[in-house]
């Protein structure tokens, strides 16, 4: 991992991966799609708004994924000081909420005719809203204290605190009764029928891709706006 | 002790105590987040005759009887230990069927019937496409454990 943080070793390294993950998920999340919206079958109970569950699963997978890693990268740049650690937390702040109204707003379509409500305030509804206003604190928090195109600690210790919810999230169906249902894909197997279950793969796989090509994309342009801060604050000395 | 690894145990530390604060608040949460209350919980703690509650379960197989009037539905909530007689006058999801679950906003009547003033349909966690549907809708798929715990 040390070898990484270098940041020039990074840039090298990211500029032709992030072309390569932008490819492979446009690829992958529009044949999903297609696939998911127009040719998978419908539900036996939900009929056609199955289908939301194709945009729905990846965009929550990635809302609770973003915040893991910020929650990785805050203890990185804590313990070891990695120059990179808080730029990459940073650029995972913004596409993660993104993601997360992503998934509350096509939750909120799907429960309407399944539910027959727009919203409930059940478990886990409620804790994937905290979520979305955690990641507002912390772009808040980081904005307010730009280091070097990092984060201040204090933001990077906000980052740590706020993944007690990322557990809360995924057992806030099993430890409350909730009108979501429980997970459909454990480790003991997968309760979604084998027609659904494919396309969704191919879309959260591209969907994740997407998000690392943002991520990546992010962390460049915050690496290269550091760059020419350093530079004009030298030829303001000179 | 090197810098780094004294950081290291901090947030080690700190992630413990984390958790463990997490762990104690959602247990303490226990009741208050649960969003609906259960036949067996309403059998043990017998709520106040239009006291508001929210009650769910799975619609017992068989039970659902529709009256004259085309708007009106009587069917029995149970949660494999204990059962609630429901009506409920209004539209059905689409999900409302024997052996799926129900969330319903109501109160108890003076008779210990349950008087719905909105139904919920609760989806599960089995996805089965249209074409492999069997004709029994409800046979051996719907897993009453998922729903009450």
């Amino acid at each position: 991992m040390h070898a990484f943080a270098n940041p020039t070793r990074f840039l090298t390294l990211a500029k032709p991966l992030t072309l390569w993950f932008l490819v492979a998920g446009l690829v992958l999340v529009i044949f999903g799609s297609i696939y998911g919206l127009l040719y998978a079958p419908a539900d036996r109970l939900m009929g056609d708004s199955v289908r939301i569950l194709y945009i729905h699963v990846p965009t929550v997978w990635l809302a609770m994924g973003g915040w893991t890693a910020i929650a990785i990268a805050s203890i990185m740049q804590i313990v070891w000081r990695h120059p990179l650690a808080a730029v990459a937390a940073r650029a995972v702040a913004v596409p993660g909420a993104v993601f997360t109204a992503l998934g509350l707003i096509t939750g909120s379509i799907w429960a309407r005719p399944t539910w027959g409500a727009w919203w409930v305030w059940d478990g886990r509804v409620t804790s994937v809203l905290v979520l979305f206003f955690l990641y507002l604190a912390y772009i808040a928090l980081a904005n307010a204290s730009g280091d070097k195109g990092g984060v201040s600690r204090v933001t990077a210790i906000f980052g740590i605190v706020g993944a007690i919810n990322i557990p809360i999230i995924n057992r806030s169906v099993v430890w409350w009764n909730s009108l979501h249902q429980p997970a459909s894909i454990t480790v003991s197997g997968s309760s979604i029928d084998s027609a659904f279950l494919w396309p969704l793969m191919v879309n959260v796989i591209g969907f994740s891709l997407l998000f690392g090509a943002i991520v990546l994309m992010r962390m460049r342009s915050i690496l290269a706006e550091t760059k020419v801060e350093a530079r004009l604050k030298r030829m303001a000395a000179e | 002790m090197k810098a780094k690894h004294q950081r290291l145990t901090l947030v080690l530390l700190a992630l413990v105590a984390l958790i463990g604060a997490g762990l104690l608040a959602a247990y303490a949460l226990q009741d208050q987040a649960s969003y609906f209350y259960t036949p067996s919980d309403i059998a043990d703690r017998k709520p106040e005759a239009g006291q508001a509650i929210r009650l769910g379960g799975m619609v017992e197989n068989g039970s659902i009887q529709r009256s004259a009037d085309g708007v009106t539905v009587q069917f029995i909530v149970q949660d494999g230990t204990a059962q609630q007689l429901v009506t409920y006058t209004g539209i059905t999801p689409d999900l409302f069927v024997e052996g799926s679950g129900v969330v319903a906003d109501g109160r108890l009547d003076g008779n210990g019937m349950f008087v719905a003033e909105t139904l919920l349909a609760k989806h599960d966690e089995n996805y089965i496409p249209r074409e492999l549907e069997s004709i029994d809708m409800t046979a051996g798929k719907h897993k009453t454990e998922t729903l009450v715990q």
